[in-house]
């Protein structure tokens, strides 16, 4: 075993896992934030976030087109881009919302459930629909901004991107957005009120049908604005891309303690750091007997521990179980 | 007696019309159709037995004669019946939330393919594969296998309530998966993403054809199943399930065993499942992980739920429903697009030859099946035939 | 109960009313003894369907260009889509709906080996030819049956060519495998290392990953090990991400991959990254096959996209299929199963993939691999593309 070679890649695996679980943290909250209030599972989430990423991606090939993309200063592009992706994705999020849950409203819980696999599949295709009539491609790629391309390198094996820095700022900007909104505002009062007690919340003058769009739209919003960071930071998507990280970010929800927003956070963080370390360490250690393709089964395995032993997850869920 | 004769006159009715049309998919479902009204007509038990039996050991297989489709169609049905019936023991009655169920499937189904194919000879020297007589006994391996797997997830995993347990049995699901496409180094134990072929198929009495054999055993089987549920549901482990479902503290106070309960919901779910997976293996003669992927328990689970959760009529129709959609009216409807496309029908001043390639029907059936599926959950929330009770307390508007 | 019953008798309502309309079309296509039916069946819907569209949209170029002299015999040629959503239980529920329209003489696919097998243990029922463009896995053609052709080269094949150019042009005396974990990609990956190793390529690493977008956690270590070379068993799909993140990343080893990378929107993904990297291909350059830039271009026209990696096979596999029928219908019978099947192992021809004639097993006897360097960055000038070294390789004989 060359101890060396596993001691100096381990500052950059460790920062590529804290990147990837930004990303995780915030298509998580999406999840959470719903749960907080619904208790049920948007499986659809993982398109609404994949939705943001388009947004994103065709006003850069739109801008660029136009000869804007050079001539605008990238944190400009970058804020102009992340404001479209989030004020999409939310938008989607609360029609979503409006036609496939709102009307199961009181049904069992797995009812809506299945209804927004439905919607799952159903957006997966409409964006395929949509993106090849209108660009006739499956695959779309992320102009490059070279501004954001730029590395710094710290040691000879170590180096760090400015956009991969930008994912950890806007990550950590939203975050504490969030938090703080939930927190320290009357909305988020009336958002904590109604995930505590709908009926309770409605006799004290809040309206749940607003509180509930407004949950959708703040979580929606967040997925957008992680879809744009997603293209920019690893270039490709495609209708069917959101799917998987969109199941990730979920099971970091729940291993942070679902409908806990700073335990979305913790979770994301985790589980980003345990895919990094098992795809770059498993083989190293074991002499190429077990690779990177294992990395699922690592992360799932230390979920299924950490379950077991914190059984409401890592920071515990704020949600009561209802009776 | 109105209904009796009406009955009986449908299913000879739609039988005839589909020997006469053996293309026409409508012709088909008119078929199935009759099978659910014989289900759900006031008529004497007797007959009610007699019409179905007649229809599907009799009038099924020489359906099937005149176009093969269908008979496939019929085996798929049945073998997402068997798992949806698994499933709906544990999501269903247990109320524990399943998304991993497929992993059970693939256990069956690994079973009999690495020790019915010349595969175990990498492990074991020589000697396979097994004569193909083996294959009923392993009905049996893979039955107490599958048990055994649901045994082993549920007892780490029974402390956790809800979505926790949710996201486990995904984990444990795709663990399975990512095991099955990995095992080939550093010991081939599932030959990887290759798959494993040629899996043996069993010896057939009678010389019956392979495609029939495959549906008597899969109706055997799925007969048996239904039998087992409709006695587990009115035993006191059904009851002990039940009360677990609805609510799990005074279930505890009322004496109900948790863990036993919850153990034996998992390996009853579990073990069709792995029957199931065996009868799989063999009938496709190869198997590989793409068949075992997330997206399979989710189907599975909107089966059920579809279906109408608990219900055991309700998981056959669920399970029924999602296959011949998928496979069958979906495909058909967009053949029969295709058709007019190439015909060069006109419609409101179109010409259907125009259409461009981007809008080709094959390409959209999940996007319709996705649309269906919302669809039903807001017009039909409880389910296509709800458990009786539970539909009382949704209450029907 | 009764409720029910009315919402039945509805159903039933409405269904016979369909019937009474939908039958017609399917009455006429059995009635119509002047149809022939050419199927193609291949993910269309899920994350493989850039792929699947790629075969079908091959396929109908190739039949809408060469029918001509079927029709004027008096037969009407139809392509008929099936989408196999990459799952096996689909495909072989297909597969029988196929065998079950007689009017069905040949079927172009699949891309995925796994569906692949079980259905064409179906077509074998009939005797049903399939060609397929994609299938490299060497199990499709082993089992040798006589209805099952395939016009690409095999994995095992694959691996060697690109390991043959490794060692003898490329020089490099360390190399790092990745692969997708698919059949495909893993397949010639495995024999890509097999025969480097032999040669005395000194293998660095070999890792799997389905991993679509985020690539850091694997180059780390690559990085940090520097080996001269990174071969790629995959689809440029996924190698595109990989090769731009890991130039991005300061990786400066050589790239190389099989013909899975071998499309426009490779360079498209990865940009400068990929330029003067290394390809494996059966699909020749231009200046070898020159229809094959007339094919690009049609097919650029009539879809208003490039064609996909396994597009050019699929056009070839329904020229095949339909020099076949030309071959059974001479005498302007219509055409039967067993015949096209016959007919198809005698074919020779010279498409844009090369001239292909089929072995015993349905394998091609002799396919002729190129290697070809990525020419610049832009995705328009792919088939600029130049030829660097070419070797012909006969399909191994069956291992027992």
């Amino acid at each position: 075993m060359d101890l060396p070679l596993l001691v100096g890649i381990f500052p950059q695996v460790f920062l590529d896992g804290l990147i990837l679980g930004f990303m995780y943290a915030l298509i998580a909250l999406g999840y959470t934030m719903v749960y907080g209030v619904l208790e049920f599972i948007n499986f659809a989430h993982s398109e609404i976030f994949i939705v943001g990423a388009f947004v994103g991606v065709e006003i850069l090939l739109g801008m660029r087109a136009a000869g804007w993309l050079e001539a605008l200063p990238w944190p400009l592009v970058l804020l102009l881009i992340l404001v479209a992706g989030m004020a999409g994705a939310g938008l989607l999020a609360v029609s979503v919302e409006r036609i496939a849950y709102r009307p199961l409203r009181g049904a069992p819980r797995l009812i809506p459930l299945i209804s927004a696999i439905g919607v799952s599949f159903f957006l997966q295709d409409l964006i395929r629909l949509v993106e090849s009539i209108w660009r006739n491609a499956f695959n779309l790629v992320y102009p490059t901004m070279d501004a954001l391309n730029h590395r710094f390198e710290l040691t000879e094996t170590i180096d760090v991107s400015v956009k991969s820095l930008v994912v950890i700022a806007a990550a950590l900007a939203m975050l504490w957005a969030l938090h703080a909104l939930v927190n320290r505002t009357k909305i988020g009062t009336a958002i904590r009120a109604v995930a505590e007690d709908q009926a309770a919340a409605s006799l004290m003058g809040i309206d749940v049908n607003r509180i509930i769009s407004l949950t959708f739209l703040i979580g929606g919003a967040m997925g957008g604005a992680a879809g744009v960071l997603f293209g920019v930071q690893y270039g490709l998507i495609n209708p069917y891309s959101g799917f998987i990280p969109g199941l990730k970010a979920f099971t970091a929800a729940v291993l942070g303690g679902i409908g806990n927003i700073p335990g979305a956070m913790i979770g994301g963080v985790v589980l980003g750091l345990l895919e990094a370390f098992a795809a770059s360490y498993l083989s190293l250690l074991t002499g190429g007997a077990f690779g990177a393709e294992y990395k699922d089964i690592f992360a799932f395995s230390v979920l299924i521990l950490i379950l077991i032993f914190r059984p409401k997850g890592l920071l515990g869920e704020i949600v009561r179980e209802r009776a | 007696m109105i209904q009796a004769a009406l009955a009986t006159g449908l299913v000879g009715l739609s039988a005839w019309a589909v020997a006469t049309f053996p293309r026409s998919v409508v012709v088909f479902l008119l078929f199935q159709g009759s099978l659910l009204f014989v289900y759900l007509a006031r008529i004497p038990r007797w007959l009610r037995t007699a019409l179905l039996a007649l229809a599907l050991l009799v009038l099924m297989p020489v359906l099937g004669h005149f176009n093969g489709y269908y008979l496939e169609i019929a085996t798929q049905v049945g073998i997402f019946v068997a798992l949806a019936l698994g499933l709906n023991i544990v999501v269903g009655l247990a109320g524990l939330l399943d998304l991993g169920y497929v992993a059970f499937f693939a256990v069956g189904a690994y079973s009999w393919a690495i020790f019915g194919s010349p595969h175990a000879n990498i492990m074991f020297g020589g000697g396979f594969p097994l004569a193909p007589g083996w294959f009923y006994a392993f009905l049996l391996v893979g039955l107490l296998l599958g048990a055994g797997t649901g045994v082993l997830l549920g007892l780490p995993v029974l402390r956790l309530r809800g979505d926790y347990l949710a996201i486990v049995t995904l984990g444990f699901g795709e663990v399975i998966r990512v095991l099955a496409n990995n095992l080939d180094k550093p010991v081939n134990i599932t030959n990887g993403p290759k798959g494993i072929t040629p899996i043996s198929r069993p010896p057939v009495p009678f010389d019956v054809p392979y495609a029939e054999a495959f549906y008597f055993l899969v109706l055997l089987i799925v007969v048996v199943v239904v039998l087992v549920n409709r006695r587990l549901e009115d035993s006191h482990v059904g009851r002990a399930w039940e009360a677990i479902r609805e609510d799990e503290l005074a279930a505890q106070a009322m004496g109900v065993p948790l863990v036993r309960s919850k153990l034996l919901a998992f390996g009853c779910g579990a073990s069709f499942a792995g029957i199931m997976g065996v009868v799989f293996s063999a009938k496709q003669v190869f198997i590989n992980p793409e068949s075992f992927t997330f997206l399979e328990s989710i189907g599975v689970l909107a089966m059920v739920i579809l279906g109408g959760m608990g219900s055991i009529p309700g998981a056959v129709v669920g399970a029924t429903v999602v296959t011949v959609l998928n496979l069958q009216v979906l495909k058909g409807f967009s053949l029969w697009l295709n058709e007019l496309k190439n015909a060069g029908v006109v419609v409101l001043g179109y010409n259907l030859a125009d259409l461009p390639t981007q809008l080709e029907p094959a390409k959209y059936e999940r996007m319709i099946f996705g649309a269906i599926l919302v669809l039903m959950m807001i017009f039909r929330p409880q389910g296509i035939l709800p458990v009786r009770r539970r539909a009382r307390e949704l209450g029907t508007p | 109960m009764n409720r029910y019953l009315v919402r039945l008798a509805l159903v039933f309502a409405v269904t016979v009313g369909l019937a009474a309309l939908l039958p017609a079309s399917s009455l006429e296509a059995q009635a119509s003894k002047g149809t022939i039916k050419i199927a193609t069946q291949s993910p269309l819907s899920g994350g493989q369907a850039a792929l699947g569209e790629g075969i079908k949209l091959g396929a109908q170029l190739a039949i809408e260009k060469f029918r001509g002299g079927l029709e004027k015999r008096g037969f009407k040629v139809e392509l008929v889509p099936f989408d196999d959503q990459a799952k096996p239980d689909v495909g072989v529920a297909n597969a029988k709906n196929i065998i079950a329209d007689k009017d069905i003489m040949v079927v172009v696919g699949h891309l995925n080996s796994g569906v692949a097998i079980p259905s064409s243990e179906v077509y074998k029922e009939v005797n049903l030819a399939m060609v397929s463009p994609a299938n490299t896995n060497p199990v499709i053609t082993d089992r040798g049956y006589p209805n099952v052709f395939r016009i690409c080269g095999r994995d095992d094949v694959q691996g060697v060519v690109g390991a043959e150019f490794a060692k003898g042009t490329m020089k490099v005396k360390s190399a790092y495998v990745i692969h997708d974990k698919t059949a495909y990609g893993q397949g010639v990956a495995e024999f890509f290392k097999a025969d480097a190793e032999k040669k005395g390529i000194k293998i660095l690493g070999f890792e799997g990953t389905e991993e679509k977008s985020n690539f850091d956690p694997i180059i780390t270590p690559i990085k940090a090990k520097n080996p001269d070379l990174i071969y790629f068993g995959g689809i440029y799909e996924q190698a595109g991400p990989f090769f731009k993140q890991a130039r991005e990343k300061g990786v400066k080893s050589k790239f190389l991959g099989p013909d899975g990378l071998d499309s426009s929107d490779l360079v498209r993904i990865a940009g400068k990254a990929v330029v003067g990297m290394y390809y494996t291909s059966v699909a020749g350059p231009v200046s070898v096959y020159p229809q094959a830039k007339q094919f690009a271009e049609e097919y650029k026209k009539k879809f208003g996209k490039n064609p996909e990696p396994f597009a050019a096979q699929a056009y070839d596999s329904a020229a095949i299929a339909i020099k076949a029928l030309e071959a059974v219908t001479k005498t302007g019978k219509a055409p039967t199963r067993d015949a096209v099947t016959a007919a198809i192992r005698d074919v020779r021809h010279t498409g844009i993939t090369g001239t292909v004639e089929f072995d015993a097993k349905g394998d091609p006897k002799k396919a002729l691999y190129f290697v070809l360097q990525v020419a610049g960055e832009n995705p328009e000038k792919w088939s600029d593309n130049k030829e660097v070294k070419r070797l012909s390789i006969a399909a191994p004989p069956v291992k027992k």
